[in-house]
C-alpha cells in the first residue's frame, strides 16, 4: 500500500480565455493583443498522505481550488504531474483510469447548486453506483438508506427533493452521493463556508467521523484558519498561485514561519479577542493576471528587502514536515523575535 | 427565502396559468378548441371532404339559413356549398396538427442542437451558433416561402419548412440555459462521479432547461399556426384537398368584396381566437416558470 | 435621550404560502458612539431588522407593530420625504454587497457629488471636495484621481470603502452595516473593519454591525445582541455575553467555535436546525435544539433584565461559558 495517496509534482495552471473567430483575426491584424493568462498555479508540490487530513489554506485567487480540482483529475495540468497512489493521472486509461476517477470525490461548497433539483435524494446518491455496476440495481435502495443513516439524516427522505432540506441536510446529501462511489480521498472544497455557524460544528465533526470510520484521506480546502487548524494535522498555506508554508497544524499556529501566514493568523476573527485595534497587513490581494515579481508576497511583506522583489522564493525544508517559501533569514523565514507579540 | 417545488413542472404550470382568471379563459378556449379538432368527425354536421354530402345549390347562403334539404347552416356555406361549420372544424383539426407537429420536432431539433452547442463548446457551438444567429436574422415568412417553392407543395413539406424556420428559437433558449446550468456544482458532480456525457446532457442538463422550452414551445406552436395558415392563404401551403383554416380564409377573401363576408371572416376569427389563446397562456406561462420570479 | 430606540418591533411578510414573521418582538436601544453587534444565522431576523430601520422594506413586507424612535422621533409618522432626508444624512447603511449602493454607469465621483448636493445645499466645486475627503478618510490612495475611476475599476475591498465612504459623506449619527465584510478575505477584512473602527471613534458614530460572525463582532462590538428565530434571545456587554452566556443558544455557538474547542476532537455542537420562519414551533423556538429545554419551555419565554444584561429562556445558565 502506496503511502502518499496523491500528490502533486511542479504543477502549473494557466487559464487563457480562448479568442473567438473574430478576436483571432484582430490579433492576426495586430489590432489586438492576445488574451492574457491566468497562472492560477505556479509549480505548486504538494503530497498527501493516507489517512491524514491536509488543510489548504489562502485566500482568493491562491488558487487552492484549482489545486483541489487538479487533484481529483476534473481539471488537466498546464504543466507537472499528479499522481494518485503513485500513478501519474494523465497515462490512466479505461477501468483505471475510472477506479481513479471515483476513488477521489470532491465535496463542493455551495449546498444550493451541488445537488440537481430535479432529482429525488435516492436517485441522487444511488445513480452513480447503479451506473458503474458498483451495487446490483436491487441493493441500490439499501444502499441510500445506509449512506443517509451514516451521514445523519433519516432515511425515509430518500424520496424527497433537494429543496426540501436545509443547508446543513443538503450537504450531507452531498457527502452521502461521494460516499456512494467508496473513495477514499475526500477534497473539501470550502465544503462548510456556506453553513450557519451552527451547522458548520455539525458538518465539521461529520467529516471526523468519517475520517475515523471509513479511513479516508481528506484534502480540506478553506479559508478559515480556525476550522483548518480543529481538523488538519498538516496545513499548506498558498498565496496567489505558490505554496508559501507547509507545516504541521501546530507547528503553524505556534511558530509560523512565513509572514503572510503569521498577517493571516494575526488577522483571523477570534472570540477571545475582544475591542481589539484592527491593524491590518497593507495593500491588497494583486490580481493572478499581473502578478509582482520575484516573492509574491514582497509588495504587503513588512519585512521584505531587495532580494525578495526580484527573486522567488524556493520551498525549502527546514525540518521534516517544515517546509517554508521565505528569503528571511537565508530562506528559513521569521524567526520567533521577528514575530510580533500576537493577541493585544 | 420559500422557494417553489421546482418539480412537478406541469402541475406547477397548470396550477399557475389557472390562478390568472384571463389566462383560465384563454387555457379553456385552447383546450375546447384541441377538443372540437380531435373530436370535428363527430361534431361537424358534415363531411366537407365528401362531395356526396355536398350540394352546389346551397352555395353561398349566409349563416343561418336553411339548405336544399332544410338543413340548418350555422355559418352559411361557401361557394361550393360546403358547410362553413363544418369546414371551419375540419380545417381547425388540420392548422393544429400542422402547427403542434412542426413546433414539437422543431423542439426536438432545437434542443438537441441547443444541448450540443452548450456541452461541445468551441468551434461546435460557433458553427451551430452563427447558423442561429443566420435563422433568426431571416423573416420566417421569406425563409418558408423559399422552401417551399424549391421543394414544392404538401403537408410535409410545409412542417419541413415551418421547423426548418423555427429551431433556432429553442436552440438559442437552451443552449443559454444550458450554459448557466452547466456552470453549476452539480453538473461538475456528476463528471466527479463519472457519469458519461449523454447521462449528463439528457438526464441532468436537460430537465432543468425545460420551463423556458414550454414557454417557447407554447408561443411557437401559435406561431406555426399563424405561419401555416400565411402559407396557405397565399396559395403554397397546404394543398387544397386538406383546406386548413388559411386555405378557407384565402377562399373566403376572393369572394369577401362580393358581400359573403362569412367565408371569410369567420374562419379568420377562429384562427384569431385560437393564435390569442395560445399566445396568453404562453405569456403566463413565462411569468409562471420564470426562476428569478418564482422565489 | 437613546439614539435609537427601537420598541417591539414586528415585521412580517405576506406570502402565498403564510405570513412569515421575520421580526417577531425586537427591542433595541443604542446610545450615541455605541457599536452594537446584531448577531444571528441566516432567517434570524437581523438583516430585517436593519431595514426595518432604515425603511427600505420591499412589499409585501411591513412593519406591523412596534415603534422605532431615532432621537426621539418615531420614524413611522415621517413622510416619504422626510425619511429620505434622514436616510443618508443622519443614518446611514453599509450593505454586503456594495453594488447596492453604488451605481455601475457612473462614476464614484459623480455618484458622491450627487449624494451630497441631495443633502445639502452646496456647490459642485465643494460637493467634490467632500467626496475627495470621503475617499482619503477610508484609506483610498490618490483620492482625486479615483474619483473619476467607475465601480468595476475597484477590487471588492476597495469598492467596500467608497460604499462606506459615500455613508459617511454626511458624517452621520448612526450607521447600520449588514454582513459588509462577509464577502471579503480575512486580510481584506481586517482592513475594512480597522477602517470601520477608525472612523466611529474619531466621528463618535453610533453602529449596529449585523453579522453571523462572532469572532468579528467580538472584536470590535461594545454590545452584542443574539438573534435567533426573530428575536434577540440574549443582549449585554460583549464580555458579559460571551464569556458568562446565559441563553443556551449563545453559550451553544460559542462552544462550537473550533478555537473553544481541544483539536482533534468532536466540536460541541448545537444539535438541528434553525426552524423555517414558516413553521416556527410555539413557545421559544429554540426549545427543540436545546439541551435544557423542559415543557415550560413550550410557553412563550419573557424577557428577564438584571443589570444591563437581559435574557428570553426558562432556563438561563449560570453565567459560565
Amino acid at each position: 500500500m502506496n503511502d502518499i495517496v496523491a500528490s502533486a509534482e511542479k504543477v502549473s495552471k494557466n487559464f487563457r480565455t480562448a479568442p473567438d473567430f473574430a478576436e483571432k483575426l484582430a490579433i492576426r491584424l495586430g489590432a489586438a493583443s492576445p488574451p492574457p493568462t491566468v497562472r492560477a498555479l505556479d509549480g505548486v508540490s504538494v503530497q498527501v498522505r493516507r489517512g491524514e487530513v491536509l488543510g489548504v489554506v489562502g485566500e482568493s485567487g491562491c488558487g487552492k481550488s484549482t489545486l483541489g480540482r487538479i487533484m481529483a483529475g476534473m481539471l488537466p495540468a498546464s504543466d507537472g504531474t499528479v499522481r494518485r497512489n503513485g500513478e501519474d493521472i494523465a497515462t490512466l486509461r479505461g477501468a483505471a483510469a475510472k477506479r481513479a476517477r471515483l476513488a477521489t470525490q470532491i465535496i463542493f461548497q455551495d449546498p444550493m447548486s451541488s445537488l440537481n433539483p430535479r432529482k429525488r435524494v435516492g436517485e441522487i446518491i444511488g445513480e452513480a453506483p447503479r451506473v458503474h455496476g458498483l451495487t446490483p440495481r436491487t441493493e441500490v435502495p439499501a444502499l441510500v438508506a445506509e449512506l443517509l443513516k451514516t451521514v445523519g439524516l433519516d432515511p425515509a427522505m430518500a424520496d424527497r427533493f433537494p429543496h426540501q432540506f436545509s443547508g446543513g441536510q443538503r450537504q450531507r446529501i452531498g457527502i452521502a452521493r461521494a460516499l456512494a462511489v467508496k473513495p477514499d480521498f475526500l477534497i473539501c472544497d470550502e465544503s462548510i463556508a456556506a453553513l450557519d455557524v451552527s451547522i458548520q460544528a455539525q458538518v465539521i465533526n461529520l467529516f471526523m467521523d468519517l475520517r475515523r470510520d471509513f479511513g479516508l484521506t481528506l484534502m480540506f480546502i478553506s479559508h478559515d484558519l480556525g476550522v483548518v487548524r480543529h481538523i488538519a494535522d498538516r496545513v499548506v498555506i498558498m498565496y496567489l498561485g505558490r505554496v508559501v508554508e507547509v507545516a504541521e497544524a501546530d507547528t503553524v499556529f505556534e511558530a509560523p514561519r512565513h509572514p503572510y501566514t503569521v498577517a493571516l493568523l494575526d488577522e483571523i476573527p477570534r472570540i477571545d479577542r475582544r475591542a481589539r485595534r484592527f491593524s491590518a497587513i497593507k495593500g491588497e490581494i494583486p490580481s493572478p493576471l499581473n502578478p509582482p515579481p520575484g516573492c509574491h508576497f514582497h509588495p504587503r511583506c513588512p519585512h521584505a528587502f531587495d532580494r525578495c522583489r526580484v527573486e522567488r522564493p524556493a520551498l525549502t525544508t527546514l525540518a521534516p514536515g517544515l517546509d517554508v517559501a521565505c528569503h528571511l533569514n537565508d530562506g528559513r523565514g521569521l524567526s520567533p523575535e521577528q514575530q510580533e507579540p500576537k493577541g493585544d | 427565502m420559500i422557494a417553489l417545488a421546482p418539480q412537478g413542472l406541469l402541475a406547477r404550470s397548470i396550477r399557475g396559468v389557472v390562478a390568472s382568471p384571463k389566462a383560465a379563459l384563454a387555457l379553456a378556449i385552447c383546450l375546447l378548441l384541441v377538443l372540437a379538432a380531435i373530436f370535428a368527425p363527430i361534431l361537424a354536421p358534415q363531411n366537407p371532404y365528401d362531395l356526396m354530402q355536398i350540394d352546389l345549390f346551397d352555395g353561398k347562403l349566409p349563416p343561418l339559413s336553411r339548405g336544399y334539404n332544410g338543413q340548418l347552416y350555422l355559418l352559411g356555406t361557401d361557394t361550393q356549398g360546403r358547410d362553413m361549420l363544418s369546414a371551419m372544424l375540419y380545417g381547425l383539426r388540420t392548422s393544429l396538427a400542422v402547427g403542434v407537429t412542426a413546433g414539437v420536432l422543431a423542439l426536438a431539433v432545437g434542443t438537441s442542437l441547443g444541448l450540443l452547442a452548450a456541452y461541445a463548446g468551441g468551434r461546435v457551438d460557433a458553427t451551430i451558433m452563427r447558423f442561429v444567429d443566420l435563422m433568426l436574422g431571416f423573416p420566417t415568412i421569406l425563409v418558408a416561402l423559399m422552401i417551399l417553392v424549391v421543394f414544392g407543395q404538401g403537408t410535409g413539406k410545409v412542417i419541413l419548412a415551418l421547423v426548418f424556420v423555427q429551431w433556432a428559437y429553442f436552440a438559442r433558449a437552451v443552449r443559454a440555459t444550458a450554459m448557466v446550468e452547466a456552470a453549476k456544482d452539480y453538473v461538475e458532480a456528476a463528471r466527479c462521479l463519472g457519469l458519461s456525457s449523454p447521462r449528463i446532457l439528457f438526464g441532468h442538463l436537460l430537465p432543468n432547461c425545460l420551463p423556458p422550452l414550454i414557454v417557447i414551445g407554447t408561443i411557437q406552436v401559435a406561431n406555426a399556426i399563424a405561419a401555416e395558415a400565411t402559407l396557405s392563404f397565399l396559395g403554397i401551403g397546404l394543398p387544397i384537398t386538406e383546406p386548413s383554416l388559411g386555405l378557407l380564409i384565402a377562399n373566403g377573401y376572393q369572394v369577401l368584396l362580393a358581400g359573403t363576408y362569412w367565408m371569410s371572416v369567420y374562419p379568420g376569427l377562429l384562427l384569431l381566437v385560437l393564435v390569442f389563446a395560445i399566445n396568453i397562456v404562453g405569456d403566463r406561462l413565462r411569468i409562471v416558470l420564470n426562476p428569478r420570479l418564482s422565489q | 435621550m437613546s439614539l435609537l430606540h427601537i420598541d417591539n418591533l414586528h415585521t412580517v411578510f405576506d406570502t402565498a404560502a403564510g405570513t412569515i414573521r421575520a421580526v417577531d418582538g425586537v427591542s433595541l436601544t443604542l446610545e450615541p458612539g455605541q457599536i452594537v453587534g446584531l448577531v444571528g444565522e441566516s432567517g434570524s431576523g437581523k438583516s430585517i431588522t436593519g431595514f426595518s430601520v432604515l425603511g427600505l422594506l420591499d412589499p409585501p413586507g411591513r412593519v406591523a407593530e412596534g415603534r422605532i424612535l431615532f432621537k426621539g422621533r418615531d420614524l413611522a409618522s415621517l413622510s416619504p420625504r422626510e425619511f429620505r432626508a434622514l436616510r443618508g444624512d443622519r443614518i446611514a447603511m453599509i450593505f454586503q454587497d456594495p453594488m447596492m449602493t453604488l451605481n455601475p454607469v457612473l462614476s464614484i465621483g459623480t455618484q458622491m457629488v450627487e449624494t451630497v448636493q441631495a443633502h445639502r445645499k452646496v456647490s459642485k466645486a465643494e460637493a467634490r471636495a467632500r467626496a475627495r475627503d470621503a475617499l482619503g478618510r477610508v484609506g483610498i490612495p490618490r483620492p482625486e484621481e479615483r474619483l473619476a475611476a467607475y465601480p468595476h475599476e475597484f477590487s471588492g475591498g476597495m469598492r467596500q470603502r467608497v460604499a462606506i465612504a459615500m455613508a459617511l459623506l454626511h458624517e452621520p449619527d448612526l450607521i447600520i452595516a449588514d454582513e459588509p465584510t462577509t464577502a471579503l478575505d480575512v486580510t481584506i477584512q481586517a482592513q475594512i473593519l480597522s477602517v470601520v473602527q477608525g472612523l466611529v471613534a474619531d466621528m463618535g458614530m453610533a453602529l449596529i454591525w449585523i453579522s453571523h460572525d462572532l469572532g468579528v463582532v467580538a472584536g470590535l462590538a461594545d454590545r452584542i445582541a443574539v438573534m435567533y428565530a426573530g428575536r434577540i434571545v440574549e443582549e449585554g456587554a460583549t464580555d458579559d455575553v460571551l464569556d458568562r452566556p446565559r441563553h443556551p443558544y449563545t453559550a451553544g455557538l460559542v462552544a462550537s467555535t473550533p478555537l473553544a474547542n481541544d483539536r482533534g476532537q468532536p466540536l460541541r455542537q448545537i444539535r438541528g436546525t434553525a426552524p423555517s420562519p414558516l413553521n416556527r414551533p410555539a413557545g421559544c423556538a429554540f426549545a427543540p435544539r436545546c439541551d435544557h429545554a423542559t415543557e415550560v419551555c413550550g410557553q412563550e419565554p419573557g424577557e428577564t433584565a438584571q443589570g444591563d444584561r437581559r435574557w428570553r429562556c426558562f432556563h438561563p445558565l449560570g453565567g459560565q461559558a
